[in-house]
């Protein structure tokens, strides 16, 4: 079973947030949300500074305490790639899944459930990259199965130095990052 | 030296977690406090002393229908998806603790009407007389009703346990993510409880045997909270600056002066030298530990949203 994950390159990216306005004209995400953004994260001392970009969004965690905490089995596991989704007439808008995500992707549509990136699933069962993967100018975003050992994603991720995010809060994240 | 931007500013998420306002607080404050009254209504029933038609636990199980609605009253306009609350009872979620809870709930109504059929008070037994035929048919079994007293003491102790595994399961706040946190609040519930309890009790004695409780519950609470605050120090650095959240941080006050001071030291004093004959029971300890319980769950939660992993990052 292939279970879907991205690579981001960050010595490719420029932060244009193409990736967020592709995103937000795709999927229709209402005025004030985001399913995806910018982080800009410097480190290090003047002058020995370090940047990183990073285009950031739900990590489809192998391990979702958004899916476990949830009272109604709104929040699942989609068949197709492991991708975490939400669906819209079973959630009751608790929001024990925003309090769940130690990284903040989800929030409360207007029209009251929890919303959050759908690895664009209308499109990845098209077979086509999710819209922000597709736009991205600089071809820093990669898309694929973690599980097959000849894709994109998995070769990326065999020959460049990478990390994810917040490892440490046990979520097993499906989105990493090359350095 | 770290610098973090973000383009995300996601309502009720950024710049830090708010999704929760005063109806969840007010929702864990009344769990634990009907948990307690529960327990000990459940108490009282196990040891016979419902036989006396001014003992508190005939009033008890009608007060916490009452108050147990309420709060869940406020559970429900915490809800943004409304209308299908329902889908909580189509299905059972054993690894979400807001699924049992919402079972929990279900189950404990019809606990509490039958210890309210044990004894129908009078202005219900007169309306109402197929109340007063249940209730002398349940009095004549002794031992259903011992069983019916248990199974308040059980079941008001999940009621209280799972208003902290609530929190407790959230293991992205690390304010939350102690194992101390339902036993705080189980312990914070039945001394609310006591308190309550000790107010609208009739009998002199019921009302001493309460106080007592009461104190010592207030004593096992303050151990509770030394050894949650423990936990976090001495836990990984998410966790030690959740814990500086109360510490010293933006909560300290409000936590040390209406939780700690107010709603456990000062009240715990006034109630050991009333139950010593010092000085005269009033009501105004009582209602600084009920006070100071429902300003605990207003902190713990609102402090626990304030604290994050990516904390660690910066």
């Amino acid at each position: 079973m292939a279970r879907f994950g991205m690579v981001i390159d960050t010595k490719k990216c420029v932060g244009c947030m193409d990736c967020v306005v592709a995103c937000k004209t795709e999927n229709d995400v209402p005025d004030r949300f985001n399913r995806d953004w910018i982080v800009q994260d410097v480190r290090g001392k003047n002058p020995d500074l370090q940047m990183e970009i990073r285009s950031e969004r739900c990590n489809h965690c192998d391990k979702p305490p958004c899916v476990y905490c949830c009272p109604t089995g709104a929040s699942h596991l989609h068949d197709l790639g492991g991708v975490v989704l939400v669906t819209h007439d079973m959630c009751i808008g608790c929001k024990a899944c925003l309090a769940a995500c130690p990284y903040d992707a989800r929030f409360i549509h207007p029209d009251g459930y929890a919303d959050k990136c759908t690895f664009c699933i209308h499109r990845i069962e098209k077979g086509l990259d999710p819209a922000c993967v597709s736009v991205c100018p600089a071809h820093c975003m990669n898309f694929g199965d973690l599980d097959d050992p000849n894709s994109r994603v998995s070769k990326l991720l065999n020959s460049r130095k990478n990390h994810s995010i917040m490892p440490e809060a046990g979520t097993s994240p499906r989105i990493f990052y090359l350095v | 030296m770290n610098e973090y931007t973000t383009t995300r500013h996601n309502e009720l998420v950024d710049p830090s977690l708010h999704i929760w306002g005063w109806e969840i607080p007010v929702y864990l404050f009344v769990g634990g406090l009907v948990a307690g009254m529960m327990i000990i209504t459940g108490y009282f029933l196990f040891k016979g002393k419902y036989k006396d038609s001014a003992c508190v636990c005939r009033v008890l199980p009608l007060l916490g229908m009452i108050i147990l609605s309420a709060g869940m009253l406020a559970l429900f306009f915490d809800l943004d998806h409304k209308l299908y609350t329902w889908r909580l009872y189509t299905t059972f979620k054993f690894a979400s603790p807001m699924s049992w809870g919402a079972w929990i709930l279900i189950v404990v109504y019809p606990v509490m009407i039958a210890s309210f059929l044990i004894n129908v008070p009078e202005y219900f037994s007169k309306k109402y007389p197929w109340m007063n035929k249940i209730s002398l048919k349940l009095g004549e079994h002794k031992y259903a009703i011992k069983n019916i007293g248990v199974i308040n003491m059980l079941l008001g102790g999940l009621l209280g346990i799972y208003t902290g595994v609530l929190l407790s399961a959230l293991g992205a706040r690390p304010l939350w993510n102690s194992s101390m946190l339902w036993l705080l609040f189980l312990v914070s519930g039945l001394s609310a409880a006591s308190a309550f309890v000790h107010m609208v009790a009739k009998r002199a004695d019921e009302r001493e045997l309460l106080a007592k409780a009461d104190n010592g519950f207030l004593i096992l609470e303050m151990f509770v909270i030394a050894l949650f605050i423990i936990g976090m120090v001495t836990s990984t650095k998410v966790h030690n600056e959740s814990a500086l959240v109360l510490l010293s941080g933006i909560y300290a006050p409000v936590f040390w002066v209406f939780v700690v001071g107010l709603g456990i030291v000062i009240p715990l004093i006034m109630q050991l030298l009333a139950v010593n004959h010092k000085i005269k029971h009033t009501p105004i300890a009582p209602i600084m530990v009920i006070v100071g319980g429902l300003i605990l769950r207003f902190v713990i939660v609102y402090a626990g949203q304030y604290t994050h992993w990516a904390d660690a990052a910066f």
